[in-house]
């Protein structure tokens, strides 16, 4: 019992992966600042100074200040406030969660379906497997946002009228990202074990008697992980700017709980008249966020690539 | 060899000086314009909205239309008279033409007036003292209230004429209904007797009027041809208007009024607006649509009603929300409406603790959640009004979701009473107190009082004076009454009304307008230099 946890720890700390990960500076740079980023989304509640999505805690009369090293700034509202009178760094803090949320979930629905079709696919062959694959041909033949703001309009037009809530907002927001990006994974899956299923050991499951969802999950499935984890880490900053882009566009989360996209948004509107960090902060913040996760995305591909070692 | 160039080179540049001078002579001009949001269909009776009105109002005409001053001149109706106190006669224009070339008579007018008061029109508040419209000859008719209305000729200053034969051939004889999902012809295509006629339409993009030039009066524009596209986002309309891809936009964005004022290529203008912006609630159901409240309907508790007034800070909403760019209001009505009484246009108290002590009075000291429906591109921002709001009531324990939406979803849901709490606002389309109050306050009932009282306030007594008011002829007692009324409306907490928004419409040097004090535009008096 004692002995498993070194053990497991010990076989991470002896791998390649971690040595090429410390001797990597951009891995070792980009995950400290995804790491921060995350921190900061995940406790939010306890470090931001303001709790900006309580709306009785907003006040107009504190609208508009301008960061603490400007002007009129004060220091309890360090990068100054919005048009409604929310402390920047507190929403971006929030905004942060709802961001990565929104990417991690879509993403991982996005995984879900894609390595499942991309397996059954692959596997299965025939019919189904040219079905599947039409319909990921014809889905990537538009841009995926385009994808994503159809599912979400329509989805929007379904849900009963007084379903309206800031969970079910970001339910729509999540599979629509995640149905629009399901098809690189299918695709890669399909790859992989169109190459997997015509090795000996799966052959050899097959002769003796094993059931074919059995080889799926315990043979193909794990062989042909490892691209798709690349693909994933490089996708959830795709995803976190798909839904930024949405709700710059005005169909994502609800105003009042604004997430990185929605402040970038509103702050675009604040563009001429002066009021600069209400678009530079929550921008910075994404810009990071993305680059950090696709960093690591980068190195993890060349990591896992034995070629390149 | 060279002598030959020379001269090419100057043919070419006389050609080329010609063709300047010719286009500078000839002036086809273009104008184009932009707004925070489209007018949603070409019909002039299905939504009775100031821009959808302005819009059309360039390619239909009243009988009755208005000038500069806002005063009543004659339109498709040469004259008109009172018979006696209940039938009016308009003489009509003779030798008028529709787009299509066919001759406009009186036919059309007695087709119109049905269509505006039938199934659908948005236009019943204006139509609803009318019993009959009857054709006399070929160029004459007579209009029948149902009592005495000496206002008559204002009333249907915003209905605006079609021709009977084009709505049959295009299958438009009902106004298009957004509500009900009805579309036709009309919503795409028109044909009116306007100074400009309209050339192509693609909704939310781009709409394109030309000049009629069969048009029966002069006028002043050198304008040919009108391009409008509306642009949603605040900040790529104003950048539209600095780079002159348009020419003139409103509403210019509050926070970018000094900037751009300082830019020199560029006017804005700035005037009051007669516009009043109030939020309503549903009175009338025993259950809110939207609201944790079950089994009964908290705005039916006047306290409630005076909470939610108390705790929303208008003063807070003009200074920052609006940049002082607004007038906080106690009455429906804007100064300069006939009516307006200033010494009742006092604010009940901006109070918190009073607010919060009223809603636990009535039961819901530990408040309750709400909807709130809001546009955010109809009216200056609309948006963050509602965000502001939702924060004051937060403050009293009443969570309110907010859920902000284009004008293009938002009016059709409201408009089918699908709400709880509302933003709107309101122009008198008639510049008298007699409008809101029978279109907003009285009633709501099948002929069409109360058509956009959409949480149905009711109250047997305001409803009464409203009657009363359409036929008196005294104006010091017809003053008294709409004040009486408004006081009524004012004690009951009818709606919460917060302000009248200032105007403020940006341009290009070189273009010369008229900016009216309803927000309409008309392109008859624009000059582009």
């Amino acid at each position: 019992m004692t002995t498993a946890a070194p053990t497991a720890f010990q076989r991470f700390f002896d791998s390649d992966l971690w040595f090429g990960f410390r001797t990597s500076p951009v891995a070792i740079g980009a995950a400290s600042v995804a790491l921060v980023l995350i921190v900061g989304a995940l406790f939010a509640p306890w470090l931001a100074p303001h709790q900006p999505f309580d709306l009785a805690t907003l006040s107009l009369m504190d609208s508009l200040l301008p960061p603490v090293w400007v002007g009129e700034g004060r220091f309890e509202y360090f990068l100054g406030t919005d048009d409604q009178g929310r402390d920047v760094l507190s929403t971006i803090l929030y905004g942060s969660r709802i961001s990565l949320l929104v990417g991690l979930a879509s993403v991982a629905l996005a995984m879900v379906l894609g390595v499942g079709l991309g397996l059954l696919s692959g596997y299965v062959g025939g019919r189904l497997d040219a079905f599947i694959m039409r319909v990921a041909d014809v889905q990537l033949s538009f841009p995926a946002i385009l994808i994503a703001l159809l599912i979400d309009g329509s989805a929007r037009a379904l849900l009963p009228r007084d379903a309206h809530s800031d969970w079910l907002a970001i339910g729509v927001l999540v599979g629509s990202i995640g149905l629009a990006n399901w098809v690189q994974y299918a695709r890669t899956v399909r790859g992989s074990t169109l190459v997997e299923q015509s090795k000996e050991y799966v052959q050899a499951a097959r002769v003796i008697g094993v059931k074919p969802w059995r080889i799926m999950m315990r043979h193909v499935l794990p062989n042909v992980l490892g691209p798709v984890l690349v693909i994933g880490t490089i996708n959830v900053a795709q995803a976190i700017i798909t839904e930024a882009t949405l709700s710059f566009l005005g169909v994502g989360v609800p105003p009042t709980s604004p997430s990185l996209g929605t402040m970038i948004n509103n702050g675009n509107n604040f563009l001429y008249s002066g009021e600069w960090w209400l678009v530079v902060f929550p921008g910075l913040a994404l810009v990071l966020l993305c680059m950090s996760v696709n960093l690591l995305g980068d190195w993890l591909r060349d990591a896992l690539n034995p070629k390149l070692r | 060899m060279m002598h030959k160039k020379q001269s090419m080179l100057r043919k070419g540049a006389l050609a080329f000086a010609l063709t300047i001078a010719l286009t500078g002579v000839a002036g086809a001009k273009t104008f184009r314009i932009a707004d925070q949001g489209d007018a949603l269909s070409m019909d002039p009776h299905s939504l009775n909205e100031s821009l959808q009105l302005s819009f059309t109002g360039n390619i239909y005409e009243p009988l009755v239309a208005r000038d500069k001053q806002l005063k009543l001149v004659p339109g498709l109706a040469t004259k008109w008279q009172q018979l006696n106190p209940t039938t009016w006669r308009f003489d009509l224009r003779k030798g008028v033409q529709f787009h299509d070339g066919t001759p406009f008579t009186a036919d059309d007018v007695v087709f119109t007036f049905g269509r505006a008061a039938g199934d659908g029109s948005d236009m019943k508040s204006y139509t609803n003292t009318i019993s009959a419209v009857k054709k006399i000859d070929s160029h004459t008719i007579e209009i029948v209230t149902l009592a005495p209305f000496p206002i008559l000729p204002d009333v249907i200053s915003l209905v605006y004429i079609m021709s009977k034969k084009w709505a049959e051939e295009n299958k438009a004889e009902r106004p298009v209904d957004k509500r009900k999902g009805v579309e036709n012809a009309a919503s795409f295509k028109a044909n009116g007797t306007g100074p400009f006629r309209l050339r192509s339409r693609d909704p939310g993009v781009r709409t394109v009027l030309v000049r009629n030039l069969n048009y029966w009066d002069k006028v002043e524009t050198n304008v040919e041809e009108v391009v409008f596209t509306p642009i949603g986002n605040d900040a790529t309309r104003v950048a539209a208007l600095i780079s002159g891809e348009i020419d003139m936009m409103q509403p210019v964005p509050v926070q970018d009024v000094a900037r751009l004022s300082q830019n020199t290529n560029l006017n804005i203008m700035q005037g009051p607006e007669l516009r009043t912006i109030f939020l309503g609630m549903d009175q009338a159901r025993d259950e809110l649509l939207f609201s944790s409240v079950k089994g009964k309907n908290p705005f039916k508790d006047k306290r409630v009603r005076q909470a939610f007034y108390q705790s929303i800070d208008v003063e807070a909403i003009k200074s920052r929300i609006m940049r002082g760019a607004a007038t906080p209001t106690a009455l429906m009505v804007a100064p300069g409406i006939k009516g307006f009484d200033l010494a009742l246009n006092k604010r009940m108290p901006y109070d918190v603790e009073a607010a919060k002590k009223l809603l636990a009075d009535a039961g819901y000291g530990s408040g309750f959640e709400l909807k709130m429906n809001c546009p955010n591109d109809r009216y200056v921002n609309d948006g963050e009004i509602c965000q502001a709001v939702a924060g004051m009531l937060a403050r009293i324990g009443v969570k309110v979701t907010l859920e902000a939406e284009t004008k293009g979803t938002y009016f059709p849901k409201i408009l089918s009473r699908n709400t709880s709490f509302y933003l709107l606002g309101w122009t008198p389309g008639t510049y008298d107190s007699h409008n809101p109050l029978n279109a907003l306050m009285a009633t709501p009932g099948a002929s069409g009082q109360g058509q956009f009282n959409l949480g149905s306030y009711s109250n047997a007594k305001l409803d009464e004076l409203t009657a009363k008011i359409a036929s008196e002829t005294d104006d010091a007692k017809r003053n008294a009454m709409i004040s009486e009324a408004f006081k009524i409306h004012h004690d009951d907490v009818g709606h919460l009304p917060l302000h009248q928004q200032a105007l403020a419409w940006g341009m290009r040097k070189n273009v010369s307008l008229v900016q009216l004090p309803d927000n309409f535009n008309q392109f008859k008096w624009v000059t582009v230099k």
